[in-house]
Parts: C-alpha cells; structure tokens; sequence
C-alpha cells in the first residue's frame, strides 16, 4: 500500500521523511533525546502511556503536525486508535500527506 | 524585585498590576512581553533566568503582568488584543524601556513605537485552534462531543472558555482574524537560531539555561550592532 502511494504521488514527502518529521515533533513535545526517539517502534504506546500527553500537550501535538507537514487534521480524524501507538500515528500523518 | 506597575483601566483610570523588574537605571531597559495562555506557564521560568542574564550583562529589564494575567485580578474573560497591545504601551513607557522583547504570542503586543526582538512569533489563528482542540480532547475523554467549530462558534458570539482560560467575544474574534506580521524596527528570532527544543511545545514545564544563553547573546549582539 505504501509502494502504491509513493507511486501515485511521487512529488510528496516521502515515507521516511513523514517518519523523521514526526519522531523530531515527539521529541520536542516530549523532551526526549534523538536516541529515546530512534527507539519508537510501530506499538510503542503513546496516548494513555505517556503520562506527559495529556490533552493540551495532544493538541499541540496535532498543531504541530499540521504546520511541519502542511496537513489539515479534522475533528473527526482524532481518535483513539489514531494516538494509541506510534505506528497509528504515522499511518494517519502518511495518509492525511497523500490526501492533501 | 516584584513591584506595582499603574495599569490602565478600560474606563480611563488607572489599575495596579505586578511587575518583576530588574532595575538598577541602567541606559538599556527592555520591556519582556510574556506569551498568553498556557504558553506563559511554560515560559515563566526561562523569562526568568533571561532576566537575570540580562542583569549579569549590565541590561535593566522589566516583565509586567497584563490584566487578566499571571497574579492580575482582573478577568481574563474581559480583555482584548486591543487592551494588551495598548496596556503594553503604557507599559514600556512607565519603565522608560528603550527595547521591548517580546516572546511568542506576546510579539501580538509588541508596542509599534519601540523596536526590539520578537521569540518565535506564533500566529493568532493557530493558538486559537490548538486551544480549541484542547478542550475537545478533554471532552472526548469524559465522554462528551464537542468540535473545535462549534466552540468557535460558541466564542464568536458569547465567549469560552477553553482549557481553563475565559476568552471574551471579542478576543475570540481577534485571534480568528488578526493577521500577525512583525514591524520593521523589530528583530525575528526563530528558534532555530538559538537551537534546541522549543520550550513551548514541551508537555511539562521546563528551563533550558543553553537556550536563555543563547537568546542573550543574540540580544547583546543586536544592541551592540
């Protein structure tokens, strides 16, 4: 499915970058180091396993998300399964990139 | 260090808010405009140790509490861009400031009649939304359906208030339409000229000493040009 997006959008962001864009956005909301986010895989847990992510740091979260990858996020898009884990995450973040 | 400063009123008296101050009458005096919202908590204790740099270096500088803001008694629900950015003024002239440092969206109240610095500006719309945002995730949490257009809504008309901060209608109003640009006499410094992690991105409140030096050596390297 990534190896069809890529194709039908070859001028987008690739995969990769989306992926580096994101764990750069975790690290500054969560102060980690670059070797703590390096470490993300796709279940590492984040909503509701990280203590720092409540909801004022979820929705800064999603602020930034929209201006470094220039995607809109609506209401609708936020839910559970989307911050659940880090690989939620970066599914929604590659989809909402084709998408825009 | 903590003293009174003459605030206006909205109905042309004058009110008392807090200011910290380091003043010692030196020649250089810089007002610091604090970030809104929960973007003030988080930068508190880096205005701070800013402060004392300045001190260190010779410099008098001066953080005065907007109304409705920090230790200010009056409603955070009443006040409007308009009354900081004119609150602000009256502000840099009480200290007879000769700079103005504004950081984030305190660069919103920058005064136009002084130049200066402006941290990391952010835009109007965009601290609107993420406010917004906030509380709908709450909301969601406890079980509840709201979206960030209805409360937006809602704020047009009669006010919100979102994750803890009363914002009037007319502030609301300000936020969605303000377009944000920097005046001339003032200096953008992106955070990528001091390096680090942004500070008010960050979930939990935090200092960064290397981030205050550097934004000190950028101001003393800009009064000295």
């Amino acid at each position: 499915m990534t190896a069809e997006t890529a194709s039908a959008d070859p001028t987008g962001p690739s995969r990769s970058a989306i992926d580096t864009t994101l764990r750069a956005i975790l690290r500054d909301v969560l102060a980690l180091d670059d070797g703590q986010v390096e470490g993300f895989d796709g279940d590492t847990g984040l909503f509701g396993h990280l203590p720092e992510l409540d909801s004022m740091a979820v929705a800064g979260l999603l602020t930034e998300m929209e201006d470094r990858l220039d995607i809109v996020i609506d209401d609708d898009d936020v839910d559970g399964e989307m911050l659940e884990t880090y690989g939620g995450l970066l599914a929604f973040a590659e989809a909402k990139t084709v998408e825009g | 260090m903590y003293s009174s400063w003459p605030c206006p009123t909205p109905d042309g008296g004058t009110g008392e808010e807090m200011m910290l101050g380091f003043d010692q009458g030196r020649t250089t005096r810089i007002l610091l405009l604090a970030p809104l919202f929960d973007e003030a908590n988080k930068f508190r204790r880096q205005l701070v140790e800013i402060m004392r740099r300045l001190d260190q270096n010779g410099i008098d500088s001066f953080l005065p509490d907007m109304p409705g803001c920090n230790e200010s008694l009056a409603r955070h629900g009443e006040q409007s861009l308009a009354r900081w950015q004119e609150v602000a003024a009256r502000a840099a002239d009480h200290v007879r400031a000769t700079h103005v440092f504004a950081i984030r969206s305190g660069s919103w109240l920058a005064p136009e009649a002084h130049a200066g610095w402006l941290y990391a500006p952010a835009r109007p719309a965009k601290i609107l939304r993420s406010l917004a945002r906030a509380r709908t995730l709450a909301a969601r949490e406890a079980g509840r359906d709201e979206t960030v257009d209805s409360l937006l809504e809602q704020g047009r008309t009669k006010g919100i208030e979102l994750t803890g901060w009363e914002l009037g209608s007319r502030l609301v109003g300000e936020l969605e339409t303000a377009q944000f640009e920097p005046a001339a006499a003032y200096s953008v410094i992106e955070q990528a000229d001091i390096g680090g992690k942004p500070l008010w991105l960050r979930a939990e409140n935090d200092v960064d000493p290397a981030q205050a030096d550097a934004l000190v050596a950028l101001i003393l390297a800009g009064l000295s040009a």
